[in-house]
């Protein structure tokens, strides 16, 4: 029964808050020999999984690490400390048998921002095709794995809540939001109006 | 409860069939327009969701409501997506969709070969079936 993340979007589709709870970690290591039986594809600077699930590695997972040293980005550092491409690395032979740990990658601020922008306008198009007379947006959005449960004050904020799909309604928790939000983050008299909450 | 419209598209965003029942409000644009709207709301929507997503999906997005209106989503691993709005208190019926894929798109679509899965249909047969199979439904208002 828990909740991922909370988020507040500013009337302009701007992040203004974002905050994760307890999010479960998605993490598998493993060791592979030559070849790998796995079909890997470089997607937005990350080392993706592009075909082969496998012991829990699923499409979509990045290459976090190899042999336990933290993989940046595309690239990875090999004994000598230098750096080099995951994609290159992982074909030489010479390089295996190796410890590789997948994962689901992790939202980057950059990426929040995005969604959250992305989200707000998703609500104006969810109205705007409604088949019904004077809908508001979305204000629950469910999938297998989550569900999304979405305020929007009068004045345009809206607050987003991400939870297990087990539960069913968070208007009182949207309301109380609400209400932390008027009390302490409009009071304050350093904090500027649509600008992140800090 | 009631139904109101139903939107069949195919995997490259053409739309395939759409038919209304009780729609009361146009979106104010030309239908080939709202199509596209529609089709591109929910690539977006699809992959919003995909990367929110706390942990990995199997089937993604099922449906979304807003204060007037349920949108249901059932999509094939073929690519095809079928949405029918309805009122917001109908609860989950992705069996609905599926059975609506596998009884009627299937049945009389696909095993037409006449009718081209490219382009919108226009099979009378599809058609009237499909409007058999809606107003059965048990959501569907008897007025």
């Amino acid at each position: 029964m828990a909740i991922f993340s909370i988020w507040i979007i500013s009337r302009a589709g701007g992040l203004i808050y974002q905050h994760d709870y307890n999010l479960p970690k998605v993490e598998v290591e493993k060791t592979f020999s030559y070849p790998l039986d796995l079909v890997l594809k470089v997607y937005d600077e990350k080392v993706v999984v592009a075909f082969g699930q496998r012991d829990g590695i699923k499409v979509g997972h990045t290459v976090l690490s190899i042999n336990g040293q933290p993989v940046e980005g595309r690239f990875c550092r090999d004994e000598a400390d230098v750096k080099k491409d995951v994609l290159e690395f992982l074909n030489t032979e010479s390089n295996y048998p190796m410890n590789i740990k997948f994962g689901r990658p992790k939202l980057s601020t950059n990426e929040k921002i995005m969604l959250a922008g992305m989200f707000h306008s998703l609500y104006a198009i969810a109205s705007q095709l409604s088949p019904q007379l004077h809908s508001s947006g979305i204000q629950l959005l469910e999938t297998d794995t989550f569900k999304l449960h979405a305020f929007q004050t009068l004045t345009g904020i809206k607050f987003v809540v991400v939870t297990d799909p087990k539960r069913t309604s968070e208007d009182l928790l949207l309301k109380r939001l609400y209400e932390i939000y008027a009390d302490f983050a409009l009071k304050n008299p350093f904090y500027s109006i649509d600008m992140p909450i800090r | 409860m009631t139904i109101y419209n139903i939107y069949i598209f195919n995997r490259a965003g053409t739309c395939l069939y759409y038919h209304e029942w009780n729609r009361k409000k146009r979106s104010g644009m030309s239908q080939e327009e709202e199509f596209k709207l529609m089709f591109g709301m929910l690539f977006s929507l699809k992959s919003f969701v995909s990367r929110l997503s706390p942990t990995d999906q199997i089937q993604g997005l099922s449906s979304y409501r807003t204060s007037q209106y349920k949108l249901n989503f059932y999509e094939t691993p073929s690519g095809l997506k079928i949405i029918l709005n309805t009122d917001f208190s109908v609860g989950n019926i992705k069996d609905t969709l599926h059975q609506l894929y596998s009884q009627v798109f299937v049945e009389y679509v696909v095993k037409n070969p006449i009718c081209d899965q490219d382009q919108p249909i226009k099979s009378e047969l599809f058609n009237s079936k499909l409007d058999e199979f809606v107003k059965s439904l048990p959501f569907y208002p008897e007025t």
